[in-house]
């Protein structure tokens, strides 16, 4: 419970500052570019009722949907090229050719493919997910320690009891990480790709307003999307926490 | 209680550079004998639990335990590593209770004799305790738990007591000892310090340098009580294998301090 208490101390702190910067070079640049913590509170619980929620929804959806797939998808497929050397030899290098192109390349070849609907936006944030958790769970996986594998085979594990009881938890803490890693990324691309071609989600609402000059509701939009990043990193949190209750024992004055 | 037999037993590693860790291996442990294995560091006393626990095939010759071929792990076998093999994100129940898990033993029977072992060991309390909350001896408990909840017939032990301090390790020497007077399993322990073989051991297997086979093998008939250790007889063969050591050329190793078990 402390942990969480502080972190709630530390969001509010943070927003603190945020607020105070924001206030003073609104203040200071005296431009409509920028509008006040004040003007952009109203303009959000004006848009609340009106644009934002609806679109706040629909991004948050894509995002949900895209990390799921990507994981369920990213997660076991990197943990058996990791346990398995024939695999490994396979598809390791189609992987590593892949893994450093921008995926954002891709948006095109998706438009085209799925049209401007979620399809082509869930699809290109998945694959963002997908590659870097796949790659991580791999090194994870490749890196579990062998004295655990030997003494889960000494009880007689089958090789799924093996990956059950020991290269599935020992790669969870990793796999969390990267999750935390490529939502922030997939969430900037979705931005983008919101913009370039959509009718809905967050990013078309944030460059929706910017046409309309309506800087108030543009920056409802930002602060919105903000909420949502800071509520996807909690969730997270919370699910490592659940999951991982390990990482935390054996640390400092925790019992 | 089931016996070991080992014969001609060779283990070779293929890779980059193959490594023949033990060449031409034979040995018989008794039903209910608990010996000791000491040898040069390196010289395959690893490579031979392995083997005996059925998790690297021989690439020649055989292992026999309780007259059975060992093909792969045995259901009463229980192997013991080097750092206890103990999964961190285990608590101390699901770790000592593993073995029956694996083996589908339904929950509320693992329960109860996990319940019992934890007793026995002292390790009630910390059930629930991650392995990282725990001292080093405790771990060693927890290690010993699960071995014990799977009522093993053979324990096979590598080198268990190196990380903890003199005064835990004698304790958990003491432990030891005690488990096995009360079970009689058969024991293999694999250590390098000179005072555990010969407080622990009936007979004592030297191994000589990589690839490692039997130098020779010392009979230790007092071991099994536990005033042995402040005896004449126990200081006396203490200095023995010293010698028998000092001859394979052990002490030319690095781990001349744990060798020499000065400590
Ligand atoms: N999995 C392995 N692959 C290749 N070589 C190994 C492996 N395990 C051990 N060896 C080698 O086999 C030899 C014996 O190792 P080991 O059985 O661990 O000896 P000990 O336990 O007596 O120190 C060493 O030279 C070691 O480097
Ligand atoms: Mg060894």
């Amino acid at each position: 419970m402390r942990p969480s208490k502080s972190r709630g101390m530390g969001y509010a702190l943070a927003s603190a500052v945020v607020l105070i910067v924001w206030q003073v070079l609104a203040w200071l640049l005296d431009t409509r570019a920028l509008p006040s913590p004040g003007e952009t509170a109203g303009a959000l619980a004006a848009g609340l009722r009106t644009g934002i929620l609806p679109n706040l929804v629909v991004s948050a959806w894509r995002v949900l949907l895209a990390t799921t797939l990507g994981l369920v998808v990213g997660a076991p497929a990197g943990l058996l090229m990791g346990r398995s050397r024939r695999l490994d030899s396979v598809a390791g290098p189609l992987v590593f050719l892949a893994y450093p192109v921008p995926k954002v390349v891709f948006l095109p070849v998706l438009l085209v493919m799925f049209g401007i609907g979620d399809a082509p936006k869930v699809a290109l944030m998945a694959l963002i997910v997908f590659f870097q958790i796949l790659v991580t769970a791999r090194d994870a996986a490749r890196a579990v320690s062998p004295s655990a594998v030997l003494s889960v085979q000494s009880l007689g594990a089958s090789r799924w009891q093996g990956f059950r009881h020991v290269v599935v938890p020992a790669s969870l803490p990793a796999i969390f990480t990267a999750l935390r890693v490529s939502t922030g990324t997939a969430i900037a691309v979705l931005f983008f790709s919101e913009t370039v071609a959509g009718t809905d989600g967050l990013g078309w609402y944030i460059m929706d307003a910017w046409t309309r000059i309506a800087y108030a509701d543009m920056f409802a939009g930002i602060v919105a999307m903000g909420f949502m990043g800071v509520a996807i990193y909690e969730v997270l949190e919370i699910a490592e926490s659940r999951l991982c209750r390990w990482t935390r024992a054996g640390r400092t004055d925790e019992r | 209680m089931a016996g070991i037999e080992v014969e001609g037993l060779t283990v070779a590693y293929s890779g980059a550079k193959p490594v023949v860790a033990v060449r031409s291996l034979d040995l018989r442990v008794d039903g209910g004998e608990p010996v000791a294995v000491i040898g040069p560091s390196g010289c395959g006393k690893s490579s031979l639990l392995l083997a005996l626990a059925g998790l690297v095939p021989p690439s020649a010759g055989a292992v026999r335990i309780g007259g059975e071929g060992v093909a792969g792990p045995r259901l009463r076998t229980a192997l013991m590593l080097q750092d206890l093999g103990l999964l961190p994100w285990k608590t101390v129940e699901h770790n000592a209770g593993l073995g029956l898990e694996i083996r589908g033993v339904d929950a509320a029977t693992r329960r109860t004799v996990v319940r019992a072992v934890l007793e026995r060991l002292g390790l009630a309390e910390f059930a629930r305790a991650f392995p990282a909350e725990l001292s080093g001896g405790m771990r060693q408990r927890v290690a010993l738990a699960r071995a014990l909840a799977l009522d093993a017939d053979v324990l096979l032990m590598d080198e268990p007591l190196s990380a903890l301090d003199a005064l835990t390790r004698e304790d958990l020497q003491d432990l030891l000892l005690g488990l096995w007077l009360q079970r009689r399993h058969t024991q293999v322990l694999v250590t390098h310090s000179i005072e555990e073989a010969v407080f622990l051991g009936r007979r004592i297997v030297v191994m000589t340098p990589r690839p490692g086979r039997v130098a020779a093998i010392l009979d230790n008939p007092e071991a099994g009580e536990r005033s042995y250790r402040a005896s004449e007889t126990f200081l006396h063969r203490c200095v023995t294998l010293r010698r028998m050591l000092a001859e394979e050329g052990a002490f030319a190793s690095t781990e001349v301090d744990e060798a020499g078990g000065e400590r």
